[in-house]
């Protein structure tokens, strides 16, 4: 048994017991953070911060939300929203948080992918983010579910329709899925059960092996410079925080960090004050009704652009576009051959994919929330087949490409 | 290394019990989520066929999904073609068409126009005829028709009776 004193305070009772000093220490202070960053750096502060707003809104909601297909729609649509105090408040946050999270998801995607954050030591940090942008989405989808309005009741329908494998007509396996033929009360229960319990669970495991998967290899820094932070750790702690190239994580990068976090929030609140109906499809409104099917069946914005390479072809070879496009992203560290780990900008036709990509991602999204009719499915259909080409093009563009 | 030795057997049977556990809990959590017995017994529905009117489109309820039933009148009887007389249900001496009543596009539900005696896909202009055959695209095939089987003058839906077998196995329905 270890040696113990009486103690001198209760910070040292606490740090005889649990190390705190030690904790703190390797956890906060000295956590080294290059200094060659910007504000996209921040996103990840901003995702826990959002995470966070979901997590205690849906504690609210969930004291209230009743997972009955009989009163589920009421027990948003009338006793949270018109009965309970603030009630509106959580479900408006709640929304909105659940939305925005995928627009900093992709920033924070898409700077990494900018800056070349996958490579060299840092794949796990993708594969892992990856796996929580897949979380995410099925938490989002099963969160969608529970207000049980139509296009809850009918993005369930389609979505689980999906499990079929078009010509393979594994009814069994979407019946099993659903715990009943269409979606009903198992259907509900069960997506209930996920959205507040496992994939919660799942989502916080993941985050942690994400913060993990970051220890040895460090953030990265705007010109990939690879950067020997016990020799910049050690100048830092001498005192020439000037002349070091890397900051403690704890005061120096979290107070700029949070000063992003702040202006993030104050455009977050005005979107729950203010604009919260865009995270409000006004076909909720309608209770389920599984004899009646809403004109326009369509994704939430952050699933239209995957939904747009399902739609163009036929079933199965839409089936096969979609679950390319649903895994692909994650073999990005092993689909780029060349071993730079410089900005795009510095790599030549890599440049060129990048802003392609990003910009065939929009025109997806764009296309995928029109009807897919005339000049918009030709597009749509063009945007499919270009994420596909630039997917097999990336190998090839990259193993020719110039050391930097 | 007798030690050593002991510890993999240790190791291995523990191994081979936590396997055996894991399949069984597996088996057992797989099971949890089949659909219940009252959701499979609420899976049948009885429909009496002499109640419906001719030339008059009701939509019925199977397993959550609408059901379409038509019955004929002569004239729309004699007119049949070899094909449609395929997908045309014969009770007690009166043809009907009884179909799922979702798109096979992507499964929006069409309205029957009684007048023109077909249907209309208001999602994306699919039209098909009273026995539910597709005759304008994009539907990639006529109306759906559940399973079903004969029962003096009723039609049980959810069971396999030798007429909807038969329609099967010609291809008339998946």
């Amino acid at each position: 048994m270890a040696h113990f004193t009486k103690a001198t305070s209760v910070h040292d009772w606490l740090n005889q017991r649990l190390g705190i000093d030690t904790v703190r220490r390797v956890m906060a202070t000295e956590y080294w953070i290059p200094k060659n960053i910007n504000f996209l750096w921040a996103m990840g502060m901003v995702l826990a911060i959002t995470f966070a707003l979901l997590l205690v809104s849906g504690i609210f909601l969930l004291m209230y939300y009743q997972p009955n297909i009989a009163t589920a729609f009421d027990s948003v649509n009338y006793t949270i929203m018109n009965e309970v105090e603030f009630g509106w408040l959580w479900r408006h946050i709640h929304g909105v948080a659940a939305s925005v999270v995928f627009l900093i998801i992709y920033i924070h995607m898409f700077t990494g992918i900018y800056y070349g954050s996958y490579k060299k030591g840092r794949e796990m940090i993708w594969i892992s983010g990856m796996l929580l942008f897949v979380t995410f989405s099925a938490e989002a989808f099963s969160g969608y579910m529970l207000p049980w309005g139509q296009m809850s009741y009918w993005a369930g329908m389609v979505i689980t329709n999906l499990f079929a494998g078009g010509s393979l007509h594994a009814d069994g396996l979407v019946e099993w899925i659903r715990g009943d033929y269409v979606p009903a009360q198992a259907f509900l229960t069960r997506f209930f059960m996920l959205h507040v319990l496992l994939l919660p669970l799942a989502i916080l495991g993941l985050i942690g092996l994400h913060f993990g998967a970051l220890r040895i290899p460090h953030v990265n820094n705007q010109d990939g410079e690879e950067i020997d932070f016990e020799v910049e750790a050690a100048k830092y702690k001498a005192g020439d925080k000037a002349g070091s190239k890397v900051i403690a994580f704890v005061n120096d990068f979290l107070s700029k960090d949070m000063m992003v976090v702040a202006i993030y929030l104050i455009f977050f609140f005005y979107l729950v004050f203010y604009h919260f109906n865009f995270a409000m499809d006004p076909v909720n409104f309608d209770p389920a009704d599984g004899l009646k099917t809403p004109a326009h069946i369509y994704p939430e914005w952050y699933f239209l652009w995957s939904y747009e390479i399902l739609r163009p072809f036929s079933t199965d070879v839409g089936l096969i576009a979609f679950a390319f496009a649903q895994v692909i992203f994650v073999l990005l560290p092993f689909l780029d051959r060349s071993p730079n780990a410089v900005p795009a900008s510095r790599r030549g036709l890599f440049q060129v994919w990048f802003w392609l990509m990003l910009v065939d991602m929009i025109v997806l999204t764009a296309m995928g929330k029109l009807p897919p009719e005339g000049v918009f499915s030709t597009i749509g259909l063009y945007a499919a087949l270009t994420f596909i080409a630039l997917w097999i093009a990336l190998p090839i563009i990259t193993m020719f490409e110039k050391k930097a | 290394m007798k030690n050593s030795s002991r510890r993999g057997f240790m190791g291995k049977a523990f191994g081979a019990v936590a396997g055996v556990g894991a399949v069984a809990a597996l088996y057992a959590m797989k099971k949890t989520w089949d659909p219940l017995p009252s959701v499979k017994a609420a899976g049948f529905t009885t429909l009496d066929m002499s109640a419906y009117k001719e030339n008059e489109l009701v939509t019925e309820k199977w397993r959550g999904k609408p059901i379409f039933v038509l019955k004929y009148t002569p004239e729309m009887m004699s007119q049949l073609t070899e094909k449609q007389k395929g997908r045309t249900i014969s009770v007690g001496g009166s043809d009907y068409m009884v179909t799922l009543g979702l798109c096979t596009h992507l499964g929006c539900i069409p309205s029957y126009n009684a007048d023109e005696k077909g249907f209309l896909c208001a999602c994306h202009g699919g039209t098909y005829d009273f026995t539910g055959d597709v005759t304008k695209l994009p539907p990639p095939r006529g109306l759906d028709i559940p399973p079903f089987k004969i029962e003096g003058n009723t039609l049980v839906l959810g069971e396999v009776g030798p007429e909807y077998s038969q329609m099967k196995e010609t291809g008339i329905t998946l």
